[in-house]
């Protein structure tokens, strides 16, 4: 017999197999579903389209006409002269107090908490609460700041206070990020470390820590960001909300224990201004901030793709 | 080399091991597993013959692994050879890659893991006080189940170990030596830049057992080394393990009863009583566990 090629078989047989194959039903359900889904996605990102570009359009007309002047000019309260320079040094400055101080202080006590303390009672009381504190409301750091930096320490309502809340207040984060990004190490690659005779500060320095730094890297961009946006607790420990004149003379020192703004502050105070001039100014602002904000965001999401690793 | 490890105290050789030989298989299954080990032709032909205690690397006396309260592996009483090829055969969950890992104070890294008996290196208890888990894994290497490079260079995955045990300087001649012996230089030695984990499953296991030769051990741990290989990488890494045999002693655990057949000089059966606590049955030469022993 030669051996049959499925064109010659019976053919009845290959039409009862197509009926079966061609059901002729419809997943009326599932694509409503889908439709429903489509439409949930569609709705909020229009929301969210037409915020920015209500606010990009009030912003534009500050940007033609002012330019640069805008982002150096200090704060004022005639609207034709004020400019958020004040607000983005001031920014800068509690920024640059968020690295200093959060970062190291958070990225050792996760490594100690990860790599060292173990699973002892101790360790886990200790997460739990970091876990519970990066939970806590802003505003609340924002009373911690003005009942200890402001008051008991007597930074006033300086940068210098406002730099500390804003460290404190991320500080939960930071551990929580980088102790999930050493968590992320597999226990292959240590176990592999200490298999050839390596210490645990030889694991921990030369391979763990290496290996989980991307993802440590992200959490702490994304960490500034957030700190970048901070609002309530700036106010609270004593942003200036209204118009100062800053020094130009003044030293360093000086400048940290003065008034300060930010930019987040800069867009409170001026959208309460009841000039109509500064709805402009206010949206520029906000422009200004998200921009910095996307920008930060944007250089994270790089990080981590270009880090990423397989194992 | 020398053993810088506490001294012992001259407790007699082999204490408390039962020395039966023969190919005789144990007892049923419940009962206490009678302990055979079996000094292979080449030592001696008498059943008697006590192994020179250089000859000795490991003796365990009553081991037993624990996880909390549960109890892992119950009572081994073994004797591991000098240069020889030694598997660890048993079911799943019996407790083989614990017993292996207790070998080298690897289970340290596991908190609630702890021993009770003994493990005597060439003659001393590696779990006495004062025995600095670093210095024994230097002396006892291991090789694991899923080949985990380390994400840096081939270069950098066999300096590291030497590195770390202080070695300075140039380290070329060690890595190309480290790599020939385990039979990955001419794969390799164009690429030494590139990330060990850019290479096939087979390689980089090559990658870890070149790494783990680097520090010069004295002994090498695999625990299922070719569990995730294709059959031809395994055959590769099976043949490797002959060669080291000349220079290291090598301990093997497999659950692939061919291997053991085809690749060790003697071969250890655990299996697991009603307490999921995995004991000793039988040690044999690989005659008796192969129809067909193979001539090396």
């Amino acid at each position: 017999m030669t051996a049959q090629t499925a064109a010659n078989r019976p053919s009845a047989a290959r039409s009862a197999v197509e009926a079966g194959l061609h059901s002729g039903r419809r997943d009326w359900t599932g694509m409503a579903a889908a439709l429903v889904l489509l439409l949930t996605l569609i709705a909020s990102l229009a929301i969210l389209f037409v915020l920015l570009a209500d606010v990009f359009s009030r912003a534009l007309p500050v940007f033609t006409s002012r330019g640069l002047d805008f982002l150096g000019a200090p704060s004022s309260l005639n609207p034709e002269i004020a400019g958020v320079g004040q607000a983005i040094v001031g920014s800068i400055v509690l920024t640059i107090f968020v690295i200093v101080i959060a970062l190291p202080i958070g990225i050792t006590a996760a490594v100690y908490l990860e790599e060292y303390a173990g699973d002892s009672r101790f360790a886990r009381f200790v997460n739990t609460n970091i876990r519970n504190l990066a939970g806590v409301p802003a505003i609340v750091y924002g009373l911690l700041g003005l009942a200890v930096f402001v008051t008991t320490l007597g930074a006033g309502r300086s940068l210098i206070a406002g730099g500390m809340t804003l460290a404190i207040l991320v500080l939960p984060i930071v551990v929580i990020t980088t102790a999930e990004a050493l968590r992320a190490v597999p226990l292959t690659i240590r176990e592999a470390a200490y298999g050839v005779g390596a210490t645990r500060s030889e694991v921990v320095t030369g391979h763990v820590l290496p290996y989980a730094m991307p993802g440590i890297l992200t959490g702490v961009v994304l960490t500034l960001a957030r700190a970048f946006g901070e609002t309530a607790p700036l106010i609270m420990v004593g942003a200036i909300t209204g118009v100062f004149r800053s020094d130009p003379q003044a030293s360093i020192a000086d400048r940290l224990q003065g008034p300060f703004t930010a930019l987040p502050t800069m867009v409170f105070s001026w959208a309460k201004q009841p000039q109509e001039e500064f709805r402009a100014l206010t949206a520029a602002a906000i422009v200004v901030l998200l921009v910095v904000i996307l920008a930060v965001n944007a250089g994270a999401i790089l990080l981590r793709n270009r880090y990423d690793r397989r194992w | 080399m020398s053993i810088k490890l506490t001294p012992r105290t001259a407790a007699p050789p082999h204490n408390g091991v039962d020395r039966v030989t023969g190919p005789s298989m144990a007892g049923p299954a419940g009962t206490e597993p009678a302990v055979h080990v079996q000094p292979t032709g080449e030592v001696g032909p008498s059943a008697e013959t006590l192994l020179p205690e250089a000859d000795v690397v490991f003796e365990l006396q009553e081991l037993s692994c624990y996880y909390g309260s549960f109890r892992a592996v119950r009572d081994i009483n073994l004797l591991i050879e000098r240069n020889r090829i030694t598997a660890i055969i048993g079911p799943s969950g019996c407790g083989k890659s614990t017993l292996l890992r207790s070998f080298n104070r690897m289970n340290d890294l596991v908190p609630s893991a702890r021993v009770d008996g003994k493990i005597l290196y060439h003659g001393v208890d590696l779990y006495a006080e004062g025995v600095d888990p670093v210095e024994v894994r230097r002396r006892i290497g291991m090789v694991f189940q899923k080949p985990n490079p380390f994400p840096k260079s081939i270069y950098d995955n066999v300096a590291f170990g030497p590195r770390v045990a202080g070695r300075r300087g140039n380290l070329d001649d060690l890595v190309e030596e480290s790599l020939r012996r385990a039979a990955l230089w001419d794969e390799v030695k164009d690429k030494l830049k590139s990330p060990g984990t850019s290479l096939s499953g087979g390689q980089q296991q090559r990658l870890c057992i070149a790494r783990a030769i680097a520090v010069e051990p004295d002994v090498i741990l695999m625990d299922e080394p070719c569990s995730a290989l294709d059959p031809i990488a395994t055959l590769k890494i099976e043949e490797l393990m002959r060669e080291l045999r000349e220079k290291y002693t090598i301990v093997i655990v497999t659950h692939n009863m061919q291997q053991a057949a085809r690749a060790s000089d003697t071969t250890v059966f655990l299996t697991m009583g009603d307490d999921r606590a995995g004991y000793l049955v039988e040690v044999a030469p690989r005659s008796s566990c192969s129809p067909s022993r193979q001539t090396s």
